[in-house]
């Protein structure tokens, strides 16, 4: 059924794929298959990527020692764009032009994928996106694993309102000064609009990457939270920036209790770097928790642990992007039967790969994940605990339905829209067809 | 909780009946049991009811939920205390605290809590322990007694308060009570006393109590007004004490900022090398205090709180070495030419930055904080100052009074002086040039080491810390006033207070781009900086 199904999508695109195909088809007569990884590992964000480059190489060794694929080896091909985002473009080009590889893993910032989106369109490259961002895009040539906003920041927000999370009435909305932050407080601010707050009971703030004196931030937050309203906080912070966020208000003694914050970039490996005792309590939301106990869990932390030869690494949820979207390429590439682009991208849709959470998580035809969506809190070991969590996968949508422009689109990159930012399918359904 | 179950908690509390808690241990074994259900609803009313016996029995295993120390015996469901001992778990029983044995790791659940249920278990152990002997259990509980506000403790309060003999204590349960009171009491005129005892203390807490109270609007019109006005003048004389916390803010930032670009003042404001990879010397140094640290937790984790005492010589050791070394074997072929200088150090400084990351890795270090450098002191009228921001502020004024005595009032200080003012007449004198400059190099990245130790406190120890601080460094030296180092100290105090009164009007990125403007604009004025050194040195 699915192969059928997947033979008439492909006859859509027939000329293209088959051009296409037949070229990359020759460049890869060779016995490798390659696969990219464009992930800093110097400058600021090293300090996230170097571990999903770890991640990809993982896979790429497990995948080896279990026979290949196509009958052939995969080899990773790994380039540092050393956090800059210029440099992002040019890596992205040499890899595919240069090194012939038949998919990417890469980028973390959402200023990084941008920067290669237009490489990726224009010379038909594949890269698959495993961080959680902002939503308002689809590119036919991108698939997004990580969070859409609907996926993490609402869910988030809806916990904070119930009456288990703490009723909130009041909402600070605390970011570093980029597009993800400024682009998710747009849309929550809509959301928090929609369910009767006023804008009197939301303060909204930005700081520079890297900030490090967030004395007078928390004591305006203990301010704005005195107003008698309970008050939670919803943190966009970015980065390294996190820590002496995250100590200060340890310092400054704000429980949990008291006034809750709930972060979208905090993960285990964020905590690692950090006394957590102070924080018992403050919330993380995400789509996996390394402390999830599964059997395919346990037996990924193993195999990673085994790989790194470090029993003390944690694991994180951008890693589980990436794990399962290695997975479903693999999947889509034998289904395939090659490693061409427009082969594998029409296999992509549908595919299945069982979570590390729980529940299996779906490709859908606008590039984005159906996944669960978990609320954790935590701990004092530096773990979060799962206090919440979706009754089934939540489906990406990458064009918020709370941004009055975006709610009008709709991505699909199948017939008849074949369009990420659409308003009406390309394609005429019906008579005319 | 059910106000009936509060009622008797409150009765029984009150009258302090030990004996009905002896008689009914398998009641109260049963309800423990209740802590092991599902959903947090569940344990809540399980809370409830155990904190509803009165028994102080309970503390223990409701400290041991709100701590994470509570399991359940992955076979048979049993409800267990835990205590990590190397690699197993010591498990002792809820009630009574038998030992029951040694577990692995994996043999327990943990039963899970989130704020609500913390809330709720505060509130209980506040009840609880209000009248335990021991002072800071008591002060606990009536913070947890004070946020609760029920009006069902109010016999226990009561009868607390009967006792207090802290004078501090019994103000805060004089508060707890009026806060309750404030919204509980039947009586206008009650409340209305509730309120002229909380319009005595200014403080966020009570302003948050009464906007809360205003925003409720339960109460006749005359409470209301009278709240009203309440909140006008604890408002009123909270204002100020928030001036002097953004004063505080400013200086602390401030003092981070000197920490930073002190060294700089002497390898640039004395030497006049641009080293780039001054923030790399800063680095270096909070990784010192990391290794320190790590050794100490390996050899003695007893004498933790002392790490950073011995971090400090050590990171001035390793940063002034490498700081020599980079001077020999770089810098000296390059003075007097400030671009090749410039880009050479800052491709040193790319150097240092990847050989950490594939030494430690790129994540970030857990330099931990000391006993004596946690928490805060907490003024009644809501100032807060941070114990680490105090002894920072300190620790910088330290290491500024050390270089001044090393500069003025040693050989080394004088030589160095002389070198830099006239190297030829100090060389003919006999002084080694070379020796004076390496070691002057030296002096300054060592200090840049010893800031490290301070920044490991409250930033990021991870490669890329020196960054965050390179640009303020130089900013702050030229402002003060190139090759003075009393220039520096004004300059960092200043640029600090400016940037705290500016943040929380502009915020903080727009607050920065405002300080830099003005920079900008003051070196237009005056290009040596607030304090400009006069005379011949200045041309030399």
């Amino acid at each position: 059924m699915m192969k059928f199904k997947n033979l008439f999508r492909a006859g859509a695109f027939a000329g293209a794929a088959l051009a296409t195909g037949l070229v990359a088809g020759l460049a890869q007569a060779a016995d490798t298959i390659k696969v990219g990884v464009l992930h800093s590992l110097s400058g600021t964000m090293a300090i996230s990527e170097t571990t999903l480059k770890d991640t990809v190489l993982m896979m790429v060794d497990d995948l080896n020692k279990n026979g290949g694929l196509l009958g052939k080896k995969v080899e990773a091909v790994v380039v540092d764009p050393a956090s800059n985002w210029p440099l992002f473009a040019e890596k992205a080009r040499e890899l595919i032009e240069k090194d012939k590889v038949s998919v990417v893993f890469g980028c973390w910032t959402s200023v990084s994928r941008k920067s290669v989106l237009p490489v990726f369109e224009e010379l038909n490259g594949l890269l698959f996106y495993p961080v959680q961002y902002e939503g308002e895009e689809s590119s036919r040539n991108v698939f997004y694993t990580g969070a859409a906003p609907n996926q993490q920041a609402i869910p988030a927000v809806d916990y904070l309102m119930s009456e288990d999370g703490g009723a909130a009435k009041r909402w600070v909305l605390l970011g570093t000064d980029y597009v993800y932050p400024r682009t998710t407080n747009k849309i929550l601010r809509a959301y928090l609009h929609s369910k009767g707050v006023a804008d009197a009971d939301i303060m909204e703030n930005y700081t520079p990457f890297g900030h490090s004196d967030w004395q007078s931030i928390v004591a305006s937050v203990k301010k704005f939270a005195s107003a008698g309203k309970k008050t939670a906080v919803v943190s966009t912070i970015n980065g390294d920036a996190n820590v002496p966020f995250y100590k200060e208000l340890g310092n400054q003694g704000i429980k949990a209790e008291d006034i809750p914050v709930v972060a979208f970039s905090v993960g285990e490996e964020e905590l690692a770097g950090l006394d957590t005792a102070p924080l018992v309590g403050h919330l993380a939301a995400w789509n996996y928790f390394m402390s999830v106990d599964s059997p395919e869990n346990a037996a990924f932390i193993k195999k990673w642990h085994a790989f790194i030869k470090n029993e003390k690494r944690v694991t994180n949820d951008p890693m589980e992007a990436h794990y399962i979207g290695f997975k479903m390429w693999v999947q889509a590439v034998e289904q395939a039967g090659t490693t061409a682009v427009d082969a594998v991208r029409q296999a992509m849709y549908g595919q299945k790969v069982k979570n590390l959470t729980g529940g299996v998580a779906v490709m859908n035809t606008n590039h984005h994940l159906s996944k669960p969506v978990l609320i954790g809190e935590i701990q004092a070991d530096g773990q979060f605990e799962t206090v919440w969590k979706t009754d089934g996968v939540v489906v990406g949508d990458a064009w918020s339905d709370f941004i009055p422009e975006s709610a009008k689109l709709t991505a699909d990159w199948t017939y008849p829209w074949v369009c990420g930012n659409c308003e009406k399918p390309k394609y005429a359904t019906g008579a005319g067809m | 909780m059910h106000p009936f179950v509060r009622t008797i908690l409150a009765a029984l509390l009150a009258f302090w009946l030990p004996a009905s808690a002896g008689a009914q241990d398998a009641d109260l074994q049963a309800l423990v049991d209740g802590l092991a259900a599902k959903s947090f609803n569940q344990k809540i009313d399980a809370v409830d009811k155990l904190a509803a016996t009165g028994d102080p029995k309970v503390v223990p295993v409701l400290t041991a939920l709100l701590e994470g120390r509570l399991f359940t015996l992955k076979d048979g469901d049993k409800l267990v205390i835990a205590e990590r001992k190397g690699r197993v778990y010591v498990t002792t029983a809820p009630l009574g605290g038998a030992n029951l044995g040694e577990v692995k790791k994996g043999d327990l659940t943990k039963v899970r809590v989130n704020n609500k249920l913390r809330g709720e278990l505060r509130a209980a152990l506040g009840g609880l322990t209000l009248l335990s002997p021991d002072p800071s259990v008591r002060a606990e509980a009536v913070d947890s007694v004070l946020k609760a506000r029920d009006a069902e403790l109010m016999p226990v309060l009561e009868k607390a308060m009967a006792r207090e003999e802290d004078p501090a204590l019994h103000a805060r349960m004089a508060l707890a009570h009026a806060a309750t009171n404030l919204f509980a009491a039947k009586k206008e005129e009650a409340r209305l006393e509730a309120l002229a005892r909380l319009s005595e203390s200014a403080t966020p807490e009570v302003r948050s109590l009464l906007n809360e109270f205003v925003a409720g609007g339960k109460g006749t019109e005359k409470v209301i007004a009278a709240a009203k006005e309440t909140l006008e003048a604890v408002e009123g004389r909270l204002r100020l004490w928030e001036t002097v916390g953004d004063v505080f803010r400013g200086i602390s930032l401030g003092s981070v900022l000197l920490l930073a670009a002190v060294g700089l003042a002497i390898t640039f404001g004395v030497m006049g090398v641009i080293n780039m990879a001054h923030g790399e010397m800063v680095m270096l140094g909070a990784y010192t205090t990391f290794v320190v640290q790590e050794a100490f937790r390996a050899y003695a984790p007893g004498a933790f709180d002392l790490s950073l005492v011995v971090a400090v010589p050590a990171a001035f050791l390793v940063s002034g070495a490498v700081g020599i070394a980079i001077e020999r074997g770089v810098i000296r072929f390059l003075y007097g030419r400030p671009l090749e200088t410039l880009l050479a150090t800052w491709g040193i400084s790319l150097v240092l930055q990847q050989a950490v990351r594939s030494v430690f890795g790129p994540t970030n270090r857990d330099v931990g904080a000391p006993e004596w450098m946690s928490g805060a002191v907490e003024f009644s009228n809501g100032l807060l100052l941070t114990y680490n921001r105090l002894w920072i502020i300190a620790f910088s004024l330290v290491v500024v009074g050390g270089i001044v005595v090393v500069l003025r009032k040693t050989a080394f200080g004088l030589q160095m002086r002389a070198v830099t003012q006239n190297r030829a007449m100090a060389n003919s004198m006999g002084i080694r040039t070379g020796a004076v400059d390496a070691l002057t190099f030296g002096m300054g990245s060592g200090i840049a080491g010893i800031a490290g130790v301070a920044l490991s406190q409250i930033d990021n120890v991870s490669p890329n810390l020196g960054q965050a601080y390179i640009i303020d460094s130089f900013m702050v030296v030229v402002f003060g006033g190139v090759g003075n180092i009393w220039g520096t100290v004004v300059g960092a105090f200043s640029l600090g207070i400016v940037n705290k009164f500016l943040e929380p009007v502009a915020g903080a990125v727009l607050a920065k781009i405002l300080v830099l403007i003005a920079i900008i604009l003051f070196i237009q004025k005056r290009p040596r900086g607030l304090f400009a050194l006069k005379g011949r040195a200045v041309e030399a």
